[in-house]
C-alpha cells in the first residue's frame, strides 16, 4: 500500500493549474479523479497504449470473415440452393451479415477491452471510503500525488497544495 | 443546406448558446437532472401516472392483438392476396425509422462536434433503443407461422436447411439484431460515469447499490476516463456506417423487389434521410416532453429546438426532392406500370392521403424558415407531431399504392384496415411511451457529465 496526497479542488484552472506546479516541482503524478474527461491535464500523465481499437478491428475483422464462411459453407457447400440460376456464391447479397455482426463484435470487444483497461467492474475500493471523493464524480477535482522525497516533505507538500487552491489535503491510502 | 451549424466566432460561446445561467456550475447541472431520481418525494408524478396509465392500457390491447395474431393468424388484418404487407410492416418501418436518430444524434453529431446533442443524446439513444425494439416484433408477428421464426438463425438442424441468404428477410434479422445490441451497448458505456454520479448522490442505501452496481466501481480516473473516451469515440466512427445499413436494408426490402414503385435504386438513401427525418421529429417531441416533465428548461433551450429544426428543413427539402425523383423517374422511364402507379398515387383511392402527406412532410415544414418558429417550442411539437404522421402516411403508402396497382390490373385490390390494424399500431406507440415512461424514473435522462464539459467549458480561465 503507498500513501499519497489527496488535493481536492473546486475549479478545473486551479486544479490544472496545481498539476503542472506539482509536476515542476518533481512530484509523483499518481492519478486525477475528474466529474468530466479534463484534457489539459494530458502534460501531467503519460498517455497509456490502448489496445482498445486493435481489439476492434481484429474483433470485427474476424466476425465479419467468420459471418462470410458461414453464408459460403451453407450457401454454396452445405445446401446449395438454385434460386433462378443466381450464383451459390451471391456475395453482393452476402455482405450485409458480415458487415453489420462485424460491427457489434467489434463494440462487444471493444466494451471488453474497455473493462479490462479501466479496471472495471471494481465495485470496492478504498477510495470510496474517503469522504471528499463522492464528489470526484459530481463537481471536485482530486490530484493524487506523491512528494520526491518520502519522510518530511509531506507537511510542506500539503501546504504548497493549499496555497496553490486546493480546499482539502489528505493523505490516503491508495 | 448543410448538417453541420458552423458557428461565427463573435457569436456567444458553446455554453450560453447551449444553457441558461441557472444551469451554468457542475452542481446545477446535477442537481437539475438527478432531483427527480433521488428526490421523488419532492416531484409531483401525476402527469407521470396518467400517462404511464394510459400506455399500460395501450400495451395490453397490443399484446391482445399479438396473442390473437397468434391464436387466429394472419387474417384478422386487413392484408388480402394482392396487398399482402399491411399496417404491420409499415409500423415496422415507421418505428425502425425512429429507431435511426438516436446513433444518428449521438455518433454523427459527436464526430461533427456539435456540442448541443450533450443534453438530448441520452434520452435520444433511449428513443432509439425502445423504437427498434417495437420495430423488431412486427416482422417476426408478421410472418404467417411465427412460431418457427427462429429458422431465420443459422444453426445445424436435424432438417438439413440452412437460411436462405439471399433474402431480404434474412437481412433484417440481423441489421436489427446488431442495430439494437449494438445500441444498448453504446447506451450503457455513456450511462457508466453517470450511474456514478448517480451512486455517490444516492442518500440512502437501495439507490446507492442499484446504481452502484451499474456503475461498475467507476471512479473517474485520468485512466478510465481516456479508455472511455477512446473507446466513445471508436463507437460512434462505428455506429454511423450501421445506422446508415439498417434503413438502407429496410429500403433494399422493397428495391430488391420487381413491383412498380418499389424497384428503384434511390430507395436505401431515401429511407436513411425519411429515417432521419421522422426520428428527429420524435426526439424533438420527447425533447418538449422532457424539459416540461422535468422542468429541464435551463439544459434544454429554445435553441435547441432551433437547430432541430433546421435539421428537418433540410431533410424536408430532401424528403421532397426524392418524391420528385420518383415521379420523374416514373415518367422518363416510360414504363407503363411505373406511370399509372404515379397516377393512381396523384388520383387513385389513396389520394387523400397521398396529399396529407405532401402537406405534412413537404409543406408544412417550410414554416421552419422562421426564426420565430423554429424557437416555439409548442410550434416544433406541433410541426413534429405532423411529420411523424406524414412520415407513417409514407410508410403506408409506399406499401398500399404499390401493392393495390401493380402489374396486372386484374389483381388490383384495396386495403381494408381493420380494428385489429389499428390496435396494433396504436398499441405498439403504448409499449413505446411504456418503456419510455419507465426509462425517465429509472435512469438520468440528460448525460450529466456531457453538459458538465459544456459548462466547464464556458467558465472564464
Amino acid at each position: 500500500m503507498t500513501r499519497v496526497l489527496l488535493a481536492e479542488f473546486a475549479d478545473q484552472r486551479r486544479f490544472v493549474e496545481a498539476a503542472r506546479r506539482a509536476r515542476d516541482a518533481r512530484y509523483r503524478m499518481v492519478d486525477a479523479y475528474t466529474p468530466y474527461p479534463v484534457e489539459e491535464l494530458s502534460f501531467a500523465f503519460d498517455h497509456g497504449r490502448s489496445k482498445i481499437r486493435l481489439a476492434m478491428f481484429i474483433g470485427g475483422v474476424l466476425m465479419a470473415a467468420l459471418a462470410y464462411g458461414l453464408e459460403y459453407y451453407s450457401g454454396v457447400i452445405d445446401y446449395p440452393y438454385d434460386s433462378g440460376g443466381r450464383p451459390f456464391d451471391a456475395w453482393p447479397a452476402f455482405m450485409l451479415v458480415p458487415f453489420a455482426t462485424g460491427i457489434l463484435l467489434a463494440a462487444i470487444c471493444g466494451f471488453a477491452t474497455f473493462l479490462f483497461e479501466a479496471g472495471l467492474p471494481h465495485l470496492s475500493h478504498p477510495l470510496f471510503a474517503i469522504n471528499t471523493f463522492a464528489r470526484a464524480s459530481q463537481d471536485r477535482f482530486l490530484l493524487a500525488v506523491e512528494p520526491p522525497h518520502e519522510d518530511d516533505d509531506r507537511p510542506a507538500a500539503a501546504e504548497m497544495l493549499a496555497g496553490l487552491g486546493a480546499i482539502s489535503v489528505r493523505e490516503v491510502e491508495r | 443546406m448543410t448538417l453541420a451549424i458552423t458557428i461565427p466566432a463573435e457569436q456567444p460561446g458553446e455554453t450560453e448558446r447551449w444553457t441558461l445561467p441557472e444551469a451554468r456550475s457542475l452542481e446545477a447541472v446535477n442537481a437539475i437532472v438527478a432531483a427527480p431520481l433521488l428526490e421523488r418525494s419532492s416531484w409531483r408524478w401525476r402527469a407521470w401516472w396518467i400517462g404511464f396509465g394510459i400506455s399500460l392500457v395501450m400495451t395490453a390491447a397490443f399484446l391482445l392483438t399479438i396473442f390473437l395474431v397468434f391464436y387466429r393468424g394472419i387474417g384478422i388484418w386487413g392484408v388480402n392476396s394482392t396487398v399482402v404487407w399491411g399496417l404491420a410492416i409499415a409500423d415496422y418501418v415507421w418505428w425502425i425509422g425512429i429507431g435511426n436518430a438516436g446513433t444518428l444524434i449521438s455518433s454523427m453529431l459527436l464526430l461533427m462536434r456539435q456540442k448541443w446533442r450533450a443534453s438530448t443524446n441520452r434520452f435520444a439513444e433511449a428513443m432509439t433503443l425502445f423504437a427498434a425494439t417495437v420495430a423488431g416484433i412486427f416482422p417476426i408477428i408478421h410472418l404467417g407461422r411465427p412460431i418457427y421464426f427462429y429458422w431465420l438463425t443459422p444453426y445445424p438442424n436435424t432438417m438439413h436447411v440452412w437460411p436462405q441468404w439471399r433474402s431480404a428477410l434474412i437481412w433484417d434479422f440481423w441489421a436489427i439484431l446488431s442495430y439494437i445490441l449494438f445500441s444498448i451497448l453504446f447506451w450503457y458505456v455513456g450511462l457508466i460515469p453517470d450511474f456514478a454520479a448517480m451512486r455517490d448522490r444516492a442518500q440512502s442505501r437501495g439507490p446507492a447499490l442499484f446504481y452502484g452496481a451499474l456503475a461498475l466501481g467507476w471512479r473517474g480516473s485520468w485512466r478510465q476516463w481516456q479508455v472511455y473516451e477512446r473507446l466513445h469515440l471508436a463507437l460512434a466512427c462505428l455506429g454511423v456506417p450501421l445506422v446508415v445499413s439498417l434503413h438502407s436494408v429496410v429500403g433494399m426490402d422493397f428495391a430488391a423487389s420487381l413491383m412498380p414503385g418499389w424497384q428503384e435504386t434511390i430507395f436505401p438513401p431515401y429511407f436513411v434521410v425519411g429515417a432521419m427525418y421522422s426520428g428527429f421529429a420524435m426526439v424533438a417531441c420527447l425533447s418538449a416532453l422532457v424539459r416540461w416533465g422535468f422542468r429541464m428548461e435551463a439544459l434544454i433551450t429554445t435553441a435547441h429546438f432551433d437547430v432541430m429544426a433546421k435539421v428537418m428543413l433540410a431533410a424536408a427539402i430532401i424528403m421532397g426532392l426524392s418524391y420528385a425523383t420518383e415521379w420523374f423517374n416514373a415518367w422518363y422511364g416510360g414504363e407503363r406500370a411505373d406511370r399509372s402507379l404515379v397516377a393512381f398515387e396523384f388520383a387513385g383511392h389513396y389520394a387523400p392521403m397521398f396529399w396529407a402527406l405532401l402537406l405534412c412532410n413537404v409543406v408544412i415544414p417550410q414554416a421552419f424558415w422562421w426564426p420565430g418558429i423554429r424557437r416555439s417550442v409548442v410550434a416544433v411539437f406541433v410541426i413534429c407531431i405532423l411529420i411523424n404522421i406524414g412520415m407513417w402516411l409514407e410508410r403506408i403508402l409506399i406499401i398500399w399504392n404499390t401493392l393495390s396497382h401493380d402489374y396486372l390490373p386484374s389483381a388490383w385490390r384495396i386495403f381494408l384496415p381493420t380494428i385489429w390494424d389499428w390496435m396494433v399500431t396504436f398499441g405498439s406507440l403504448g409499449l413505446f411511451a411504456m418503456m419510455f415512461l419507465i426509462f425517465v424514473r429509472v435512469i438520468p435522462v440528460v448525460s450529466m457529465h456531457e453538459v458538465r464539459k459544456l459548462v466547464a467549458e464556458g467558465e472564464p480561465s
